[in-house]
């Protein structure tokens, strides 16, 4: 493909042809404004906020879809453009509601930065205004469609990365609404809760339920034992919520925070994730010797879960039975904790820290509870977290770094890198050669380079004994389903599975930081800085493998016996079932 | 009384609906998508709308998500996802009509029925159309349709007389109807 030159505000700029001018105009250092643009999805050109002026054009052309050509001519920020622009802000400014005061994203909204960035001091357009109720139905997420601007994001985010096509864009002109089939409540659709639709959504048309206040209020009522865990990708990100950049993971600080809240227990869902990885990698080490049911899929990621409930429930038997960390631990929490320290179970409020809006749906799920009581009672997303630090007056940047509680705070490096898609092969293989051998990897094979990255999809084959185990990694339900379609019609042969549904994994998961001014949402440098957190996390560890952890090994000796034993299954197990409305995926020749 | 459509929920007419989505899996196979909007006025042509049930049946035999074809579905007036009456009325607020006291019209119906316009009368006969720009019958003005009938030259007073019509033939149908239910009832029985 040849390059092509044309002039942007006078000056020259030189791209492959066939790029847009948006793209031209990033390439020389003009930043056009967009609102409905999202450089990982398709491209709907409905917004019209990056108009901009092209010589021999007879009206203003939208540039994120109008390709560039030799020798064009163009204009981002003649006075008529600007007025233009401004005037589509403000239309959209006009359909929404004024009350950034207390709205959840206030300060941390596209479309207010839009309109501070061009200007605008005044509602100039003072009409009729758009009213819908919120829906509240789903215990992971708010649908509020008052505060939506239609760009689309959301709805390309949930069909196009994720492929539960949950959203559309129905009725039509002012009467549009983004909601799903039937304007059903939330928690009766195909939704998988995976929070992608907030994470991509420029205002507060998507935000997680809260769970800040129960949390405070049980913090305050001596009566109750307060206990929280943390997700191994939380500590990859909290920094950027009090103004750090990404790439350090901020573990010390923030169970130092934790335990200045005045938490009654300050334990690591790491724990947890070697616990997992103790019962997965038995579990897939048994499957692979004794001939079970392969490939074997990962069962961390409550996203994934839903969206196999609804999506391919042909696929359950393939799913691991371990819960995940989080339920482990609350379910370890509840039984051998309460146990060990004389507590009530009934006393304790068991709350996670999840870079996940979907926890707080999973965290819903009777199968896991203790009979009538849940085992987990609050989950917080980590920008949730940030706001209790806020709010509570802890000064983040001046904590010490502490170590999190003993027994449930140890966990070693494998734990660690749960956060990052492919963290979970890697801690799984580390183990399950253990197992099957019943000797550790060398020192120099304990990183398996092959399955870190951020291509959604990923496969590798590594050496186990005289086999070889034919892995696949995918991060985004639309790469999950490209193995799983692959595995059906026979073409791909894998033996394990990693699926999660968050791009990058954990790390870009729908409970993180916002993206602030000047980022996009889910950018990829960003989501590497995290991944990169978290294997730093490992390297620096001692113990780098799941059942080096003492304290693993302690609650298999005191309590659960050895992996996949019936009190493990009891407690640490669980099961799947398909779930309605069925889920239709879309496919590639779309009306 | 509720006027209710023939009853066309049956396996057999599902199965009809079936049997042109298979056609189009094997015409195109490659293009099974594009026989959603044929589909849609299938139903809304048999129903008088596009019931929940049949976007779900048609979402899942197409591989569209429901979703979407809720999207489409909705984008087009003339699909209706709110079941309508036995008739629709149609005053033309053309021009020529309205300058002729078409509104007064429509008023009218509005306050006789007791509906807004869009809306359909509670015993499911009438639905009073919202939305009809000229009917090309200028000479005519001000003229009503209601389906495929055209009066012409209506004036306010008329109004009680039409829909007594409408009313009569709506109750027309139901009875025989019902007889016919009662014959196939006793051929049953015998």
């Amino acid at each position: 493909m040849s390059d092509i030159t044309l002039t942007i505000n006078g000056f020259e700029v030189t791209v492959p042809e066939g790029s847009t001018i948006m793209e031209a105009a990033d390439e020389a250092s003009i930043h056009i404004p967009r609102l409905c643009y999202h450089p990982n999805l398709s491209i709907q050109g409905s917004c019209r906020v990056c108009v901009v002026e092209v010589e021999g054009m007879p009206n203003l052309v939208a540039s994120c879809c109008f390709e560039a050509a030799d020798g064009m001519v163009v204009r981002t920020n003649t006075p008529e453009v600007l007025h233009l622009r401004r005037d589509i802000v403000e239309l959209l400014i006009d359909n929404h509601p004024e009350d950034c005061n207390t709205c959840p994203r206030d300060a941390n909204c596209e479309l207010q930065r839009l309109a501070r960035n061009m200007g605008i001091r005044e509602r100039v357009f003072a009409g009729e205004r758009k009213r819908h109720d919120e829906d509240v139905s789903s215990p992971a997420l708010i649908r509020n469609p008052e505060k939506c601007v239609l760009c689309g994001r959301c709805v390309r985010a949930c069909g196009e990365v994720q492929e539960a096509a949950c959203l559309s864009q129905v009725n039509r002109g002012y009467e549009t609404v983004v909601m799903p089939a039937h304007d059903a409540s939330f928690n009766e659709t195909v939704c998988i809760g995976c929070g992608q639709c907030a994470m991509v959504c420029p205002t507060a048309a998507f935000v997680e339920q809260d769970a800040t206040r129960d949390f405070i209020d049980a913090l305050d009522d001596p009566d109750t034992v307060v206990v929280v865990q943390t997700a191994p990708a939380v500590r990859a990100a909290l920094g950027e919520e009090f103004g750090f950049d990404p790439g350090v993971a901020w573990q010390g600080k923030m169970f130092a925070a934790l335990r200045r809240l005045g938490v009654d227990g300050v334990f690591d869902t790491n724990f947890a994730a070697d616990l997992t990885i103790m019962e997965e990698a038995a579990e897939f080490v048994k499957r692979f010797t004794e001939g079970g049911t392969l490939p074997l899929v990962t069962s961390c990621c409550p996203g994934w879960i839903k969206y196999a409930e609804h999506f391919h429930p042909e696929f359950l038997e393939h799913l691991s039975t371990a819960r995940s960390p989080m339920s482990m631990m609350g379910s370890v929490i509840k039984t051998a904790w309460a146990e060990n320290t004389s507590t009530d179970p009934k006393r304790i409020y068991s709350v996670a820290i999840m870079p996940c809006t979907a926890k707080k749906f999973e965290a819903t799920r009777e199968e896991l509870f203790l009979g009538d009581l849940p085992i987990i009672d609050g989950v917080l997303t980590t920008r949730e977290l940030a706001w209790v630090l806020k709010h509570m007056g802890i000064d983040f940047a001046s904590l010490p770094e502490e170590q999190p509680d003993s027994p449930l705070g140890t966990a070693t490096g494998a734990a660690a890198i749960f956060g990052a898609s492919g963290g979970v092969t890697e801690a799984a293989l580390r183990t399950a050669y253990w197992m099957a051998f019943d000797e550790d990897l060398p020192e120099d094979a304990i990183a398996f380079e092959q399955v870190r990255g951020m291509e959604g999809l990923r496969f590798a084959d590594v050496p186990f004994g005289e086999d070889t185990l034919r892995i696949a990694v995918a991060h985004g339900l639309g790469a999950a389903n490209r193995i799983l379609e692959g595995v059906e019609s026979g073409e791909m042969e894998v033996d394990f599975i990693e699926v999660m549904a968050c791009p990058g994994g954990c790390i870009g998961g729908g409970g993180q930081p916002y993206a602030r001014e000047g980022e996009v949402p889910l950018d990829e440098n960003r989501l590497k800085l995290r991944a990169q957190s978290l294997y730093g996390l490992d390297e620096e560890a001692e113990l780098r493998c799941s059942h080096h952890n003492p304290d693993i090994q302690k609650v298999y000796e005191e309590y659960f016996g050895e992996p996949n034993s019936e009190k493990a299954h009891e407690i640490l197990h669980t099961y799947y079932y398909p779930r309605v409305p069925p889920g239709i995926r879309p496919q590639e020749a779309q009306v | 009384m509720l006027y209710e459509r023939e009853a066309l929920d049956t396996p057999e007419w599902w199965q009809g609906l079936d049997e042109m989505i298979e056609r189009q899996h094997e015409q195109y196979p490659e293009s099974v998508q594009t026989a959603l909007i044929p589909l849609l006025h299938y139903v809304q042509n048999a129903f008088g709308y596009v019931p929940e049930k049949a976007i779900n049946h048609i979402a899942q035999a197409l591989g569209v998500p429901t979703a979407y074809v809720c999207g489409v579905a909705s984008f087009y007036s003339y699909f209706s996802l709110e079941p309508k009456g036995a008739f629709t009325i149609s005053v033309c607020l053309g021009t020529a009509c309205f300058v002729r006291g078409a509104q007064a019209i429509l008023d009218e119906f509005c306050r006789q029925l007791d509906v807004e316009a869009g809306g359909t009368t509670s015993d499911r006969i009438f639905t009073v159309s919202d939305s009809s720009r000229c009917l090309g019958a200028c000479g005519q003005a001000p003229v009503v349709m209601i389906d495929d009938d055209v009066h012409a030259k209506v004036v306010a007073q008329d109004v009680a007389d039409i829909v007594a019509e409408y009313e009569a033939r709506a109750r027309r149908e139901m009875q025989a109807r019902e007889e016919r239910a009662r014959a196939d009832a006793r051929s049953h029985v015998q």
